[in-house]
C-alpha cells in the first residue's frame, strides 16, 4: 500500500470543536470534548463502545444540537445550522447502519446525493427541458465519475437491497462523494466487512484524500486500519477526550491504553 | 501467399501491421469507428484516424524514452484501448511486444518480463504496478514502468513509474521536432520482423515465448477470413485475455486486416451485459466461455416461472432435433421446420437476445475441445457455432468447421495455405504461411517441435473418410487402460462438465484397471440446489463432503456413463470424488488459460487417487492451501470416495 504523504502542508484547520457538551436529560453524553481536523487530514474518532462517538458526529452533521460550545467549519460557526444547510456548506457523511433508499437504483441513490447542486425547479424540472436537462447530463456525468472511482461500474442498474452488504457500504459512500463535500464523515465504513473489503474500502479512503482534495473524519473499531491510514486521532471515552495527536502518540500515551484495559493488544499488537 | 479476398488488402512479404493501420486510416480515416470502449456509462469511440494518432503519439513517446528497434515492451492490463495502442507503437518504433496474463502472480510477471528481456512494462494500474514493483530487483533490464490509469498513483514517487499520458505528450513533442520520424520507423519495418512474442503457459514447466511475424499473423488472418468472412461493418467484443493468441488474431491482426470495430468492456465483470449491448457479429471464446454461456442458461431456467421453464423445456428438444438435423447434413422434415420456427419465434430469438447473440454471424471455439452437448445446445439456438483448431506456434489457427459442414467431433478441414500431416505414430503436423520462427531462447524446444518446416502439435488425431481432422487428446494424454482399452480423458472430463454442476473434472485410469475422477462441484449452482433442498452448508468444502450432493452427482455420472458406453463400451467412470478444494492455477493446478495441468494434480492428490484404486471408502486430508495475496491456510477434512457401479 503507498504510504501518505503527510506533514508537509501547512496545517489549516477545516473543522474545530471547542468544548462541546451533549446531554440527555440526567446523561451527559459528551463533555466538553473539542479537537481541530486539518485540511487534507484523515481524522479518526475512536473511543470504546458508549464513548460518545457517535454522538460527536450527530452534533457535527446536525442531527444533535450540543448544549454548550462551538462548531466551526472552515471558521464558520455551524452549531445552529440544519443538517441541509451544512450539507450546502460541504459537509457529507455516511451512517454505521446503512441508510440508503433500498428499493431505488444505485444510479438513482446517487443522483439523489446531487440533489443540494439542482438549481432548476419543479416546472422545467417536471418538463425536462433546457437547462433542467443540461444539468441532469452534468450531474450525470459527476455521478458516473463516482462509479468509475468506486469501480461499481456492475451494479449501476441494481436495485441497492439485492446488493451484499460490502457493496452497499461502498454505494453509501459514493452518495456521500455525490455531494462532493468538503469534509466526509465516516461512520464506521469498515464495520462488517471481509478483510479483502476492509482493504478495498481503506484505499478508496486513501484515494479519497489524495484524488478529491476532501479531509476525512471517520469513526472506526478496526485499530489496523486506524492506526494505517490516519494522519492524526482523537480519543475519547465517557463522552471525555482522553488525547489527540498522532497514531504514534495515541499509542504512547497511557490514559488511551486504561481506557482500553485489558484491550492493549488491540493498540498495540497490530 | 494468400490472395486478397473481399477487397482485404494483399498480404505482401512487406506488409506489417502498422503499415496496415495507417493504411486504414488513411482509407476508412475519421469516418468509421475502429475501437469503442465504455467508460462513465458510455460508449467512447475511437475512429481510426484516433487510433492512428494514439499509436503514433506514443510510439514516439517511447522512442523519446530511448526505445530502440527489436527491444521488447511487455504490456499487462485488462482490455483497454491502450492496451492495443501500445503493442502497436511498439510495432511502428520496430519493437516487439509482448502480453503478460492479467491475473499473473507476481512471481510469473517477473519470469516473463525478465526472460522477454524488455525494457518498458507497460502496466493498466496500480494493482500491476504493484505487482511489478515489487519484483524491481528482479527485472534489472526495465527501465521504465508506464501506467495508463492514475487512480491510486499520486502518492507514488518512484521516477521508475511514468504517466501513459506523459509519454503522449513527449510523443507530441517528438513528432514536432522531427515529423518524418514516425512514417521513416513504420517504413523500415517488413513482413518478416517479428510482430508478437506469444507467452504460452503451458501444462509443464516455465512458459515459452513463441516468435511471431508480421506475415505469421496477417496471413493466418487473411486465409481464416477467406472461409469465415468478416465484413468492415462487423463488430467484435475484445474481452479475453489480449496475450491470448486468439485475442491477438481476431481483435488485432483481423481487425487491422478487414477494419471491424473492436468493443472493449467496461469491466472484467460487465461482459455479459456489454455483449448483450454491443451484439457482436464476430466471436471467438475458449470453450469454458461457452460453457459458462451454456449453464448460465440452464441456472436461469431453474429460477425462471413455471411458464417461462415450460415453454424452454419444450422448446429445446425441438432445437436439438434440428441442430442434429444438421450435423448428419439430413434435410429436415416439414414439421419439424414448422416446430422449430414456433420454436424460435417463442424462445430462441429472445434467448439469443438476452444472451447478445442477436446478430452473433461467425462464432467459433478454440484452444482445447468443446463438448458435443454445448454444441448442440448453440446450435440449437440457431447460433453457427464452429470449432477451431491450432496452435500458438501456428498463429493460433490450422482448421476450422466449414458452414453447413460442422461435425462436433472433428475439427473441420485445413484453412487456405495450410497443409496437415499425420505422421506415423498418430502426431498431427502441419505447415503454412504461419508457422511460427522459434521458441525465444530456447532452440533445444523449437528443434522439437518444428522439423524441416512442420510444426509437430504434440496430438493425436486422423481424417476422417470425407477429409475432416479429427483431433483425439494429446498424444502424451491418450490412456489406456491395463487390458489394452484406449480412452481420451479429455473427452470423458468433457462430458462430466456439460452438467451444470461440475466446473472441473480431471480422469484417471492410465496402465490401471479401471478409470475414476476428481470432480470440482460448482459451488454457486450446487449451493443453489442445495437450498431448494433445504440443506445447510457452510463453506465449500462442506458442501462438497454432503452425501446428498455426493448422491446427486452419482446420477450426473451416471446419466455420463450411459453415453461412454455407447461409444467406448467398458471404458465407463467406476468411481469418482469430489474435490474440497476448486482446482485454481494460483495452486498450479490450472495453467492460467484453465487447462487442468495433469502431472502436477496426479502428484498433488496422490492420496485421495490411490483409495480409489485400493478399495477404500473415505481418505483422511491434511493440506496447505495458498490464496492469491500469497497467504496460506491449513484444511483438515475427509473426502469420501463414491463407488458408481455398485448397485447398477
Amino acid at each position: 500500500m503507498a504510504q501518505a504523504a503527510s506533514g508537509t502542508t501547512t496545517a489549516t484547520p477545516i473543522l474545530e470543536l471547542r468544548d462541546v457538551s451533549l446531554h440527555f436529560g440526567g446523561i451527559t453524553a459528551l463533555d466538553g470534548v473539542g479537537f481541530t481536523v486539518n485540511q487534507g487530514e484523515i481524522f479518526a474518532v475512536i473511543g470504546p463502545n458508549g464513548a460518545g462517538k457517535t454522538s460527536v458526529f450527530n452534533c457535527i452533521s446536525g442531527l444533535y444540537h450540543p448544549a454548550k460550545g462551538s462548531i466551526l467549519f472552515e471558521g464558520r460557526e455551524i452549531a445552529g445550522l440544519t443538517p441541509a444547510r451544512r450539507a450546502r456548506l460541504g459537509l457529507a457523511r455516511s451512517f454505521q447502519n446503512i441508510e440508503l433508499f433500498k428499493g431505488m437504483t444505485v444510479i438513482d441513490n446517487l443522483m439523489l446525493g446531487r440533489h443540494i447542486h439542482m438549481k432548476t425547479g419543479l416546472l422545467t424540472g417536471g418538463l425536462f427541458f433546457g437547462p433542467a436537462r443540461r444539468e441532469e447530463i452534468r450531474n450525470r456525468e459527476v455521478v458516473e465519475e463516482i462509479i468509475d472511482f468506486l469501480e461499481i461500474q456492475a451494479i449501476r442498474q441494481k436495485v441497492v437491497g439485492t446488493l451484499a452488504y460490502g457493496l452497499q457500504k461502498r454505494v453509501e459512500l459514493g452518495r456521500a462523494l455525490a455531494l462532493a463535500p468538503k469534509l466526509l464523515l465516516l461512520d464506521e465504513p469498515m464495520a462488517g466487512m471481509n478483510a479483502e473489503e476492509t482493504e478495498d474500502m481503506a484505499r478508496f479512503v486513501l484515494d479519497i484524500k489524495d484524488e478529491r482534495n476532501t479531509s476525512i473524519v471517520l469513526i472506526e473499531h478496526d485499530m489496523g486500519v486506524v492506526m494505517d491510514i490516519c494522519d492524526r486521532i482523537c480519543a475519547i471515552d465517557f463522552g471525555v477526550k482522553l488525547a489527540e495527536g498522532t497514531p504514534a502518540e495515541i499509542q504512547a500515551n497511557p490514559n488511551v491504553v486504561s481506557a482500553y484495559l485489558g484491550e492493549t493488544d488491540v493498540l498495540f499488537n497490530i | 501467399m494468400t490472395r486478397a479476398t473481399n477487397n482485404l488488402p494483399p498480404v505482401t512479404p512487406e506488409l506489417t501491421l502498422p503499415k496496415l493501420l495507417i493504411e486504414q486510416a488513411r482509407r476508412l480515416g475519421a469516418g468509421k469507428v475502429a475501437l469503442r470502449e465504455k467508460e462513465f456509462g458510455i460508449w467512447q469511440s475511437f475512429t481510426w484516424a484516433d487510433y492512428l494518432r494514439r499509436v503514433r503519439e506514443f510510439s514516439l513517446g517511447l522512442v523519446s524514452l530511448g526505445l530502440q528497434r527489436g527491444d521488447k515492451v511487455a504490456i499487462v492490463g485488462d482490455n483497454r484501448p491502450e492496451w492495443v495502442f501500445a503493442e502497436l507503437a511498439a510495432l511502428c518504433a520496430g519493437a516487439v511486444p509482448l502480453g503478460i496474463y492479467q491475473d499473473s502472480t507476481a512471481t510469473e510477471v517477473g519470469y516473463v518480463i525478465d526472460h522477454s528481456d524488455a525494457v518498458f512494462v507497460v502496466a493498466e494500474d496500480q494493482e500491476q504496478v504493484d505487482k511489478i514493483l515489487e519484483l524491481k530487483e528482479k527485472i534489472p533490464k526495465v527501465r521504465a514502468v508506464i501506467y495508463t490509469d492514475p487512480k491510486g498513483m499520486r502518492a507514488y514517487t518512484d521516477s521508475f513509474l511514468i504517466d501513459y499520458a506523459e509519454v503522449e505528450k513527449r510523443g507530441r513533442e517528438l513528432d514536432a521536432r522531427e515529423p518524418g520520424l514516425f512514417d521513416g520507423n513504420v517504413a523500415l519495418g517488413t513482413g518478416s520482423d517479428t510482430a508478437l512474442i506469444a507467452y504460452t503457459s503451458g501444462t509443464t514447466g516455465f512458459p515459452k515465448g513463441s516468435l511471431l511475424t508480421h506475415t505469421n499473423m496477417l496471413s493466418m488472418a487473411a486465409s481464416l477470413i477467406a472461409v469465415d468472412p468478416k465484413r468492415p461493418d462487423d463488430e467484435f467484443l475484445s474481452f479475453l485475455p489480449l496475450p491470448w493468441i486468439g485475442e491477438q488474431m481476431m481483435g488485432v491482426a483481423s481487425a487491422l486486416l478487414v477494419g471491424f470495430t473492436v468493443n472493449f468492456p467496461e469491466e472484467p465483470d460487465t461482459v455479459q451485459e456489454n455483449l448483450r449491448e454491443i451484439g457482436p457479429n464476430v466471436m471467438f471464446s475458449p470453450p469454458r466461455i461457452w460453457e459458462n454461456l451454456a449453464a448460465s442458461v440452464q441456472v436461469k431456467v431453474m429460477d425462471a416461472s413455471p411458464l417461462k421453464r415450460f415453454a424452454f423445456n419444450r422448446a429445446m428438444p425441438i432445437g436439438v432435433r434440428m441442430a442434429d438435423c444438421r450435423f448428419q447434413k439430413k434435410e429436415p422434415s416439414l414439421g419439424l421446420r414448422l416446430a422449430y420456427q414456433a420454436a424460435y419465434w417463442g424462445v430462441f430469438r429472445a434467448l439469443r437476445d438476452r444472451l447478445g447473440f442477436s446478430r452473433l454471424r461467425s462464432a467459433s471455439t478454440g484452444g482445447a475441445a468443446l463438448g458435443p452437448d454445448t454444441f448442440r445446445f448453440f446450435h440449437a439456438l440457431g447460433v453457427n457455432l464452429k470449432q477451431i483448431y491450432g496452435q500458438t506456434e501456428i498463429s493460433g489457427i490450422s482448421c476450422i468447421h466449414l458452414t453447413g459442414d460442422v461435425n462436433f467431433d472433428s475439427v473441420g478441414k485445413p484453412i487456405p495455405g495450410t497443409e496437415i500431416l499425420i505422421a506415423e505414430n498418430g502426431e498431427i503436423l502441419s505447415r503454412s504461411p504461419s508457422v511460427f520462427s522459434g521458441y525465444y531462447k530456447n532452440d533445444a524446444a523449437t528443434a522439437e517441435v518444428l522439423k524441416d518446416g512442420w510444426l509437430h502439435s504434440g496430438d493425436a488425431g486422423y481424417f476422417s473418410e470425407d477429409g475432416q481432422l479429427i483431433v483425439i487428446d494429446r498424444l502424451k494424454d491418450v490412456m489406456h487402460l491395463l487390458d489394452g482399452t484406449r480412452f481420451s480423458p479429455q473427452f470423458i472430463e468433457n462430458k462430466l462438465k456439460f452438467s451444470p454442476y461440475v466446473k472441473e473434472a480431471v480422469v484417471i485410469g492410465d496402465k490401471r484397471e479401471r478409470i475414476t475422477a476428481l470432480i470440482n462441484i460448482d459451488m454457486p449452482i450446487v449451493g443453489k440446489w442445495a437450498e431448494k433442498q433445504r440443506l445447510g452448508y457452510t463453506t465449500y468444502t462442506d458442501l462438497s463432503a454432503k452425501p446428498e450432493v455426493y448422491g446427486m452427482i452419482e446420477a450426473e455420472v451416471r446419466r455420463v456413463n450411459r453415453d461412454l458406453a455407447k461409444i467406448n463400451g467398458t471404458a465407463v467412470i467406476s468411481k469418482f470424488v469430489l474435490l474440497y478444494k476448486e482446482l485454481d492455477a494460483d495452486d498450479d493446478e490450472l495453467t492460467r488459460t484453465k487447462k487442468v495441468r495433469r502431472g502436477f494434480i496426479g502428484e498433488r492428490y496422490k492420496d485421495v487417487i490411490e483409495a480409489m484404486y485400493d478399495g477404500r471408502e473415505a481418505v483422511a486430508i491434511d493440506a496447505v492451501i495458498k490464496f492469491q495475496d500469497g497467504r496460506t491456510a491449513r484444511i483438515k477434512t475427509s473426502v469420501a470416495v463414491r463407488d458408481v457401479a455398485k448397485g447398477e
